[in-house]
């Protein structure tokens, strides 16, 4: 056992897979020879050169357009969006084209590609370049999402996502790369699969289920609310959005009787609400309070600190909402 | 700006093309008449099928367009990608799709290619290789450079084509993919099928540059403008670009001048243009053109009128079959979302 951060972990993931399967090429602004913004694919052209790992300018319809080509013929490209922000630039080549294409060529084309990249705030840069995406995307049907909170499970699942022959949006959070976690020997092979769900903390009282940063938001929160009230949280680690795993859920809220969502999109129509709306339609016997979403309030992400902190569903806001939920 | 002459076929005398080269022999011509005259036949069919009710959404036929596509047909490998704009059964058509399996997919019939799920916009056939028609103008065009792309990537020699209308000339993602593909010297045709007109507005109220295949000048790509309608011209000049394309040279923007003779959809009040207008072009189009070309080679008006008779029949039994064709299975509404 070992420890990586975030970063290496994603960076193994994908020198992996290079090393593995020949049909996969990295493509995006500045990841070559600067090794990405957020050094997430450094050391990669070094290895496998300028053929496999491609800097592109700034034109992110082009080359995420050219991506979906090239998966369409059977490479395996993974598209980094140096802010998950810019996929609106984009929005076309992802929705209409990637997503649509398998159900509307009625299954004679796939496309097998990644597209990753970091989002959501806490770092103060602001309306553009802090929005959290999920929600958005899983309004879309041929699109998977997975959004990992740990080490282990980026790599895990970014190497599911690599092999998987749908395109798999991978999100990463900016407040999440320097964590450190538990890794199995790099050598050591493995993958997490996607939709998924995993039990992060067990407890009895109430359920969190939540992915990405706000996972370790949650656990923080859980760990104050058992020493400061004794209340005993069960935190569920959603790691996909879509496909959702509402079988882990349902299970925990069979245990505990409350269902509180957090996420980072926002509130609004985000995938909480499907979280909760799914555990009304489908065991609201379950439910011995109301359950609860918790997401982004309906602003834009401010550069101010405190501003931000305010808005932003984080270890405050997630313990009182709890409170509130156990009064 | 001046206007585009729509009197001759090509607007501009800065044509960068020379005149046409005697590349094909008659034997060769032949079929392509055939090709032609089927794909004509298909889309009228088409339109009548509209008028009547039968087909629902937005249909864009290629009558007038002819010449682009079976030249192209002519000058690639059959491994060769190609991707294309909505306006696109010519293309399918002239690699080999049944037309059976083509007014099936249209009508939403069960044997349709693509189960009835991607219609009229959407043609493909992958192992021709189309890799798909378009919805989105402009969006196929970047497809085809990760094709190319792809190609490069792998050491292959296969290259790709991408057809699109003059009017996806303004679309942002073009001019990245126009930059990127000259940058890296992908394997890739740009084909500009310029009718004239952007769905239903004419060139000359959108665009800033009189002379399309200028654009691409700036990002230092070869460019030529050619009589879209004169399918030898067509044949020479993708054949040039594919060798280009194959020795490693890069991308080359091929603007084929053509005239849309019918609407812009199925449909189409066609308000903005006049029926001289419309019947001046009549001259000028790839299968007049062609089907006098072959008279003056000597091919008798008997033999054209045999090689029509067959084609007649085989739209015909093709037009039965998909009326008569089933209805996909309901189940068929939730399948292909996700490749499993």
């Amino acid at each position: 056992m070992r420890k990586t951060t975030f970063i290496q972990a994603v960076n193994e993931a994908m020198r992996d897979e290079m090393r593995r399967d020949e049909s996969v090429f990295l493509i995006g602004e500045d990841i070559g020879h600067y090794g990405g913004l957020f050094r997430v694919t450094r050391n990669l052209m070094e290895e496998f050169g300028e053929r496999r790992v491609i800097d592109t300018p700034i034109s992110e319809q082009g080359f995420m357009g050219m991506a979906v080509g090239a998966a369409m013929v059977g490479l395996r490209p993974i598209v980094e969006l140096m802010y998950m922000d810019f996929f609106l630039v984009c929005a076309d080549q992802i929705f209409n084209q990637a997503a649509k294409m398998h159900y509307m060529t009625g299954g004679l084309l796939h496309v097998p590609m990644v597209i990753r990249g970091q989002q959501g705030g806490g770092k103060r840069y602001g309306s553009q370049h802090s929005s959290s995406v999920e929600s958005t995307f899983a309004q879309f049907p041929g699109i998977k999402v997975v959004a990992p909170a740990t080490p282990y499970d980026a790599k895990g699942l970014l190497i599911s996502a690599i092999r998987d022959d749908n395109p798999v949006l991978f999100l990463e959070h900016k407040m999440l790369y320097f964590t450190r976690g538990d890794m199995p020997d790099a050598e050591e092979e493995y993958t997490v699969p996607i939709g998924k769900a995993d039990i992060k903390r067990e407890g009895k009282d109430l359920t969190i289920a939540t992915f990405s940063y706000t996972l370790l938001q949650a656990l923080e929160a859980a760990e104050e609310l058992k020493a400061e009230h004794g209340i005993d949280i069960e935190v569920v680690d959603l790691r996909s959005i879509t496909p959702l795993d509402m079988e882990t859920v349902l299970t925990s809220v069979a245990k505990t009787g409350r269902l509180l969502a957090v996420h980072e999109s926002q509130a609004n129509a985000g995938i909480g609400a499907e979280i909760v709306a799914r555990a009304y339609e489908e065991a609201p016997y379950l439910l011995k309070a109301p359950a609860r979403r918790l997401g982004m309030a309906p602003a834009s992400i401010p550069v101010s600190k405190p501003l931000e902190e305010e808005l932003l569903p984080w270890k405050t806001n997630i313990k009182a909402a709890v409170l509130e939920m156990m009064r | 700006m001046a206007e585009p002459s729509l009197k001759a076929s090509v607007p501009s005398a800065k044509a960068a093309v020379a005149e046409p080269a005697a590349v094909l022999s008659t034997e060769q011509l032949l079929p392509m008449y055939r090709m032609m005259f089927l794909i004509r036949r298909v889309e009228e069919s088409l339109l009548e099928l509209a008028e009547s009710g039968k087909i629902g959404g937005a249909m864009h036929t290629a009558i007038g367009h002819e010449g682009a596509a079976v030249g192209m047909a002519a000058a690639l490998r059959k491994d060769d990608y190609l991707t294309c704009t909505y306006r696109g059964h010519h293309h399918s058509l002239a690699r080999g799709m049944d037309p059976k399996r083509a007014i099936c997919e249209v009508l939403g019939k069960a044997p349709g290619f693509a189960k009835g799920k991607g219609g009229s916009m959407h043609f493909l056939d992958p192992s021709l290789g189309l890799m798909g028609a378009n919805g989105i103008v402009g969006a196929q065009v970047p497809h085809a450079a990760g094709m190319a792309l792809a190609s490069k990537i792998r050491g292959e020699d296969r290259i790709a084509i991408t057809f699109f209308g003059d009017g996806a000339l303004y679309q942002g993602l073009m001019h990245e993919t126009f930059n990127m593909a000259q940058k890296w010297k992908l394997p890739v045709i740009f084909y500009c099928e310029n009718n004239r007109y952007s769905e239903m507005t004419p060139i000359s109220r959108t665009s800033s540059v009189s002379d399309i295949y200028q654009f691409v000048r700036a990002y230092g790509m070869e460019s030529v403008q050619i009589d879209g309608n004169d399918v030898e011209v067509v044949y020479d000049a993708i054949s040039k670009a594919a060798e280009r394309a194959r020795a490693g040279e890069g991308p080359t923007f091929i603007e084929g001048v053509t005239y849309r003779l019918a609407g812009h959809m199925a449909g189409d009040l066609e308000t903005y243009r006049t029926a001289e207008e419309i019947e001046m072009q009549r001259a000028y189009e790839p299968l007049t053109q062609l089907h006098q070309k072959l008279l003056d080679r000597g091919v008798s008006e008997e033999e054209l009128n045999k090689i029509r008779a067959e084609v007649e029949e085989e739209v015909q039994e093709a037009v039965e079959y998909a009326l008569e064709a089933p209805w996909p299975d309901i189940a068929e509404a939730y399948t292909d979302v996700y490749k499993v």
